[in-house]
């Protein structure tokens, strides 16, 4: 099992000794054009979670492309970029001009930008058409049948999973105002990690393709229960805010996580989950 | 300048109120006080997210921060007792410069807070003017003996003297009056923040006319470069 970030969690930039942690550093999304974000506040905190709308800040394709990705591929980590757009071309012009990366994250569902008008499997039947590198769909678990969706890119062409993005959500301040500025935001940390569970669960048994977990593990245990769920890899999201440490950190907690569920290799947890009891419960 | 390792996890040596506020001093462990005005991300217990504070006190083998309790992480911070461990981050961001000539420190409300640690580094007992909204929490002024202080309705900005080469902190309100008398001035800037390193995007604020993330860029900031986006606007 490896050891990504969140798309959107870490500058590897500013931070290149939190980034060399990882088995492979994820960019916060790229989108044709630069964004310069929501307006502040960007961020609150709510019980067991924390809200953000940051709005897709980033400098746009062209800057990506001519600056931040040579100084990424500098520190010698492998690398995936998170693309986003607003229509399939958007995406597929992205793609088209990306090499010398290990993946691509297509970000199918930003719950802070407005919905793409294309759907989630021709974003991805276009990014097909445009590059041969391995396209991992990005998905919210919002959608009342996580799986389906899953199933529909599969069909359109990629090559693996990333589950979940954050979920929308509003927190209201003393005034009962809302406390982002933007009003609603993306939730994330903690109160995520069995939403994610599940729609690991279900897109594995649904697709088999390989999926990258993520929804806020903290620990080595949290980072064992998506690889019983299905998940191949894990990303740390909203704990590398309270813990840059938190990459090294896990790793070596999933190693004693693994004994104590007397799982023999941390890959070979995928199953665990799947008793005749627990495929009773989980909901097709 | 940068700290983004692993957060140690310090001891609480003690906690002692200043009027509205408590002076949290935590054991100092490994970690460099850094330079005035910078920051360091303190675990709230039984919080999701660190809160960031500047240094205001570097006693001999400790870090001592300013906590004023307006929130659940803030309140779990000043209940904190000795012996108590927390994790802490930093030091981060860029402080005050101080190859200065003629330095006037002010500080408004918990704006306080980094100026106890800076005029011990800055030496030779700086002048000091202080505003606070209550006579209750200008008993923080205790912090900094010899200081000017003044309360609500009197503003603090009138005791500056523009010819001094200002280093402030305090609500932004008072941080754009500074600016605007005071262009050449270092404002010590707040935002809300989930990381302390760049990473999370959340800290924004408009510098030199655009978003950009204050745990970098700042938290203290030359006035024109806060002072071009006002322009801008008006």
């Amino acid at each position: 099992m490896r050891i990504l970030n969140a798309s959107g969690c870490l500058d590897a930039l500013a931070a290149p000794e939190v980034a060399r942690q990882l088995d492979a550093f994820v960019t916060k999304t790229v989108t044709p054009l630069p964004r310069e974000g929501s307006a502040p506040p960007r961020i609150a905190e709510t019980a067991h979670g924390m809200l953000n709308a940051i709005g897709l800040a980033n400098p746009g394709r062209d800057r990506f492309l001519a600056g931040n990705l040579p100084r990424l591929r500098e520190l010698g980590i492998p690398l995936s970029v998170s693309v986003g757009g607003f229509c399939a071309d958007d995406y597929a012009e992205t793609c088209a001009a990306l090499f010398g990366i290990e993946a691509i994250e297509l970000n199918l569902s930003c719950p802070n930008v407005d919905e793409a008008a294309d759907s989630a499997a021709e974003i991805v039947a276009a990014c097909r058409r445009a590059t041969e590198l391995p396209l991992y769909a990005k998905l919210s678990a919002a959608h009342p049948d996580v799986a389906e969706v899953a199933c529909a890119v599969a069909g359109a062409g990629a090559n693996g999973l990333s589950l979940i993005n954050t979920l929308r959500a509003v927190a209201l301040d003393r005034q009962l105002r809302p406390v982002l500025a933007r009003g609603s935001g993306g939730l994330s940390g903690p109160a995520l990690k069995p939403v994610a569970l599940h729609a690991v669960s279900v897109c594995h048994e649904a697709t088999g393709l390989p999926i990258v977990g993520m929804g806020g593990i903290e620990t080595g245990r949290d980072a064992l229960e998506f690889a019983a769920c299905g998940a191949r890899d894990v990303a740390l999201g909203t704990v590398l805010f309270a813990d840059p440490g938190a990459p090294a950190r896990v790793r070596s907690e999933l190693e004693a996580a693994r004994v104590e569920a007397g799982v023999a290799n941390a890959d070979d947890a995928d199953g665990l989950s799947k008793s005749p009891e627990t495929e009773e419960k989980v909901p097709a | 300048m940068q700290s983004s390792g692993s957060p140690s996890r310090l001891r609480v040596n003690g906690a002692e109120r200043v009027g509205p506020y408590t002076l949290l001093r935590l054991e100092r462990g490994g970690l460099d006080p850094g330079v005035p005005g910078q920051f360091f991300m303190l675990e709230a217990p039984g919080r999701l997210l660190p809160r960031p504070f500047s240094l205001c006190l570097a006693p001999a083998g400790e870090l001592a921060f300013l906590v004023d309790p307006i929130g659940p992480g803030t309140e779990a911070l000043c209940a904190l007792r000795a012996g108590d461990e927390i994790c802490v981050l930093g030091p981060l961001g860029r402080g005050y410069r101080l190859e200065i000539d003629r330095p006037l420190l002010v500080g408004g409300g918990i704006g306080i807070a980094p100026l106890p640690f800076l005029a011990e580094q800055l030496g030779g007992s700086p002048p000091v003017v202080l505003g606070f909204r209550t006579a209750e929490h200008a008993e923080a002024a205790s912090l900094l003996p010899g200081a000017e202080v003044v309360v609500d309705p009197v503003l603090v900005n009138e005791l500056i003297d523009p010819g001094c080469e200002v280093l402030a902190c305090g609500p932004e309100p008072m941080l754009q009056a500074v600016a605007e008398l005071c262009p050449t001035a270092q404002l010590a800037w707040e935002a809300p923040m989930a990381c302390g390193y760049g990473a999370c995007y959340g800290c924004v604020v408009e510098i030199d006319g655009a978003l950009k993330r204050l745990c970098l860029e700042g938290p203290v900031l030359d006035a024109a470069r806060v002072l071009a986006h006002a322009e801008v606007a008006a």
